[in-house]
């Protein structure tokens, strides 16, 4: 779930500069003026009709649309042994992803082939990753892989995280092997690019759980769904951002290729590959990370590792069990991160460096090459290099004080969790739901349409206009304006803390470097951690889920304002310094004004990582489409309602997504 | 220069690696005890649905087969509906703990003729509506459901809409509660918690903080050691008062908990079958491992090997 540069493909206006003309202030207030207008009308209109056409649905009423996904659904299952499209096609696919998968396994994770150990053991990964690392990043990551990756050791947590790693790299690798073919397409065809947004939008917005069943159905339980379900969920920001680079590449540079007579396939391999090299590792890393967010989900189809530890422990609300290995899950992410980052910043700096550095470096290159081979050859044969020392009692230690920290938070804070909770919900969610859920149909899909053109301009109210057309078509209308409430007040909270953590991190460099793996732990922490501690808090409500939507897509938004404040040129600043602008004055009237592209851009991801969450949400009392979502996948008779309620989720994220860009393309105009 | 005496530095420390590790125990070296006691069983795939009472079921289960019957025992983590999925491609041999599900019995053991019914698991399964023991105590008449709506205010919440809240669970729970609160004319909404965790968390909350909560619950459930959660009245079941869903408005009726196997395994003539097959046990049985599981934090496994060392008997009543 962490694709922070999701929209990469998207110019950002971060750092435009451009004092607002007055004729395009006028405009401005005359727009908030119509926004008023299109309120007060709806508004009037729900006092009127409140409680008429309101579409609603009971929890275990279904619609015709609903019944006929759940025969397309039964019908597959019941063909399945004689279709020849499973048995040439799918039953194929399935073969090699779990021979793939079963291979990586042996090596490092399962025991192979008459051994009661792996291929190779705890030794020989330390190794192999310290030595990968250090070639193709710097020594200060290579100490921090070897660190990270025997900390999961003393964890107690060893094969558990080379299951996870196992899993993570195949649906990399798999990924990968469609991600990047496509993401050059996209990158070359303007058509393609236009042709693929849509799909890639559909495979991020749609919650994971509404296709966990089909592809069981299709690929049966085992590694291979496991990995196609978390390949198909992490390879669109390889696709966007392989694009974005391709694209970025200078126009004049091309040219200058063109004029020296390149082909089309030279000016690709020779210039325009190479120079995007740096962008493109980046969307690697991306993609790493959006499949370790899948990690505690595919658990849920028995994949092996991290997962299936944190699921299991939060069966008998183990909070300390599963913050270990959400812990372990972290390390992962924060090590790969840091390797892929190192790597793409290498991409440049080995083009750099004088040739007489290279050759130093091969020679040492060869040596740890060697070290590393030997140490594989150690924990390929001796018990104590294969299997990891130690009872794992620093894993205990942290469970136990994870434990008692939410233990002593659950005793001392409920009182003030709780007033919080209510004062929130009866103040600003259930009016805000009221009027959305109460009014009839026609007047909120209008008033959205309406509220779409004014902001994001005719094309964005037409989309609106159409997403509303199907939503209704979904037959869970109603739980989705359940669901867009709760989504608009955490969106709300999200660019409230966005705004003020953000400036302050814009504006210091030690507050900055002090928050940031904070704020990178909270992204890939799986959520399912922190349920157990928030239910405690603030109950099954629907307000545990938006603050769980919270902690994920804060952090998003946060890092996205900081760079925006950072970007606002230091002589503006100090010019306003200098016309005596106290500290207030210089963040309202020059920084954030001055970032409101990187504003606008911290919106539409804020709203988009919320909606990734409602489906959590469902699982602590949120109710309407994310109930929906896991009803659908634990019954099959709910199983179409479900991939309708998924569908509306997409539905809600695409309009959504539509009128913020629209709005910020008028912004930054 | 400098460079040669790094690589040497480096060669250096793995031949002194090298040297010093020929003491260690090779892997292979004990190859005897470890693959050794393959019997006529071989694999045994077992469906793990997500809850704690199944789990002990299918714990002790492995434990026999794999340590008595020689098996190689393959746990799978599946909810029910992938699970009963799995009968037809041979991914998995068992359910071991079945709450109704005449739904999935009508499509797999009926239509598709994957599965079949494995007898009994012995486990009496209760459904209801339950309060937390303070609650009982300090109201006693509320265990009868013609009192509530009294208390009806006491149970309101920030989501239940100016009525009364009943908690329910996880979606996969057999649940008739929207028709039960509308056709008993209860002033109480149906609020849907969404998942187990939800749920027990509520309860544990509630006992704690003498909060009022009443909502959906079930025993055998290893929580209720934990909290004792009285269970109140709802007018009697009688054969067929459930038959129309629409309008129901009679308790649940006591489940039968049973064992599904897939028709493959049932013929299979493995030992892991007949053990499935034999297997049954009380509530207190499954209660007492799944409190070593869940509250005591015990692995599965040393839950399963604690309790088939102090009931040896029953255990050797399944194998024989």
């Amino acid at each position: 779930m962490t694709v922070a540069v999701q929209k990469a493909g998207r110019p950002e206006r971060t750092g435009t500069e451009e004092p607002p003309a007055p004729a395009r202030r006028a405009r401005t207030v005359s727009r908030s003026m119509i926004v008023a207008a299109i309120l007060v009308v709806w508004l009037a209109l729900f006092a009127v009709l409140r409680g008429k056409q309101t579409l609603s649905l009971a929890a275990a009423d279904l619609t015709d649309l609903h019944r006929w996904f759940n025969d397309v659904n039964d019908s597959i299952g019941a063909n399945r042994n004689s279709n020849p499209l499973f048995l040439y096609f799918f039953n194929e696919i399935r073969l090699v992803i779990d021979s793939l998968v079963t291979f990586v396994q042996e090596l490092i994770s399962q025991p192979a082939a008459g051994r009661p150990v792996p291929q190779i053991g705890w030794l020989g990964v330390v190794g192999i990753v310290g030595y990968v690392s250090w070639a193709v990043g710097n020594w200060r990551v290579a100490l921090l892989t070897v660190a990270g990756f025997t900390f999961l050791g003393l964890q107690g947590l060893w094969q558990e995280s080379m299951d996870t790693l196992a899993l993570t790299l195949s649906a990399v690798f798999v990924a990968l092997l469609f991600a990047l073919p496509l993401g050059v397409w996209a990158g070359l065809s303007d058509r393609v690019n236009r042709i693929m947004t849509p799909f890639l939008d559909f495979m991020q917005t749609m919650p994971t759980f509404v296709y966990l069943a089909p592809l069981t159905l299709f690929f049966l339980i085992g590694p291979a769904s496991a990995t196609i379900a978390t390949a198909i969920y992490a390879a669109p920001p390889a696709i966007r951002i392989t694009a974005h680079a391709i694209r970025s590449v200078p126009e004049t540079t091309v040219e200058a290729a063109d004029s020296m007579g390149a082909t089309r396939r030279q000016a690709l391999l020779k210039v325009l590959l190479p120079m995007s090299q740096r962008t493109v590792v980046m969307g690697v890393n991306q993609t790493i990370m959006a499949a370790l967010a899948m990690v505690t989900i595919a658990a849920l189809i028995n994949a092996p590792g991290l997962g299936a530890t944190v699921v299991q422990a939060l069966q008998s609300l183990d909070v300390g069990t599963a913050f270990n290995a959400g812990l372990a899950i972290v390390v992962l992410a924060i090590v790969l991160d840091r390797v892929t980052t190192a790597a793409s910043g290498r991409a440049d700096s080995a083009r750099g460096s004088d040739s007489s550095f290279l050759k130093w470096r091969r020679q040492l290159m060869v040596a740890g090459g060697v070290m590393a081979a030997v140490l594989v050859y150690l924990s390929h044969t001796y018990l104590w290099a294969a299997e990891f020392p130690g009872e794992g009692s620093t894993g205990s230690t942290i469970a136990r004080a994870a434990t008692d920290v939410t233990t002593w938070a659950q005793d001392n804070l409920s009182g003030l969790t709780n007033a919080f909770r209510d004062i929130l919900t009866t103040g600003l969610l259930n009016p805000f739901q009221t009027v959305l859920t109460d009014s009839p149909w026609w007047l909120v899909g209008a008033a959205l349409a309406a509220l779409g053109t004014v902001l994001g301009g005719w094309r964005a109210g037409l989309t609106t206009a159409v997403c509303v057309g199907l939503l209704i078509g979904t037959g869970v209308w109603s739980d989705a304006m359940t669901t867009l409430a709760s989504t608009a007040v955490a969106t709300v909270l999200v660019m409230l803390l966005g705004v003020v953590l953000g400036v302050w991190m814009g504006r210091s460099a030690l507050v900055d470097r002090l928050l940031r793996p904070t704020l990178d732990a909270a992204q890939v922490m799986p959520p399912f951690v922190y349920l157990v501690p928030f239910l405690a808090l603030f109950g099954a409500t629907r307000f545990t889920a938006i603050v769980a939507a919270i902690v994920y897509a804060a952090p998003v938004a946060i890092k996205i304002i900081a760079d925006g404040v950072r970007a606002v040129p230091g002589t503006t600043v100090e010019a306003a310094m200098s016309t005596g602008c106290n500290t207030w004055q210089i963040i309202t009237k020059v920084q954030l004004p001055m970032s409101r592209g990187a504003l606008t851009l911290a919106t539409n991801q804020g709203l988009i990582y919320v909606l990734s969450m409602v489906v959590v949400g469902g699982l602590v009392g949120a109710g309407a489409l994310g109930y929906d979502v896991v009803a659908g996948f634990s019954q099959g008779q709910l199983y179409g309602k479900g991939l309708a309620a998924g569908l509306a989720i997409v539905l809600l994220g695409v309009m959504f997504d539509r009128i913020t860009q629209a709005a910020a393309r008028r912004a930054g105009a | 220069m400098a460079r040669h005496w790094r690589a040497g530095a480096a060669g250096l420390a793995v031949l002194g690696l090298t040297l010093t590790a020929c003491g260690g125990a090779k892997v292979g070296d004990d190859s005897a005890a470890g693959s050794g006691s393959s019997g006529t069983c071989g694999t045994f795939n077992l469906a793990i649905n997500p809850w704690v009472g199944y789990e002990a079921n299918a714990a002790v289960l492995a434990y026999v087969a794999e340590h008595d019957l020689g098996c190689k025992v393959e746990q799978k983590d599946l909810k029910e509906e992938i699970a009963w999925q799995g009968f037809g491609t041979g991914e998995v041999d068992a359910v071991v703990e079945n709450w109704g599900h005449d739904d999935l019995k009508k499509k797999y053991i009926t239509e598709q003729k994957t599965a079949v019914e494995a007898g009994p698991t012995g486990n009496k399964g209760l459904i209801g509506w339950y309060v937390p023991p303070w609650l009982a105590k300090a109201h006693p008449d509320i265990t009868d459901w013609k009192n509530l709506d009294k208390y009806a205010s006491k149970f309101k919440t920030s989501e239940s809409g100016g009525k009364g809240q009943l908690l329910d669970g996880d979606p996969s729970y057999v649940t008739n509660d929207e028709a039960l609160v509308k056709n008993l004319k209860l002033d109480f909404k149906v609020v849907y918690a969404g998942s187990e965790t939800a749920l027990i968390q509520a309860y544990r909350n509630a006992e704690k903080n003498k909060e009022w909560v009443i909502g959906y619950f079930y025993e055998p459930q290893w929580f209720l050691s934990e909290v004792p959660l009285k269970k109140v009245s709802l007018p009697e079941y009688k054969e067929g008062c459930d038959a129309d869903a629409e309008k129901v408005a009679c308790d649940y009726p006591v489940y039968e908990l049973d064992k599904i196997v897939s028709a493959k395994f049932a013929k299979s003539g493995s030992p892991a079958y007949d053990l499935v097959k034999n297997f049954t046990w009380t509530n207190d049985d499954q209660n007492t491992v799944a409190k070593y599981i869940a509250v005591d934090k015990m692995a599965p496994e040393a839950a399963a090997k604690k309790w088939v060392e102090a009931n040896r008997d029953k255990v050797d009543a399944w194998i024989n």
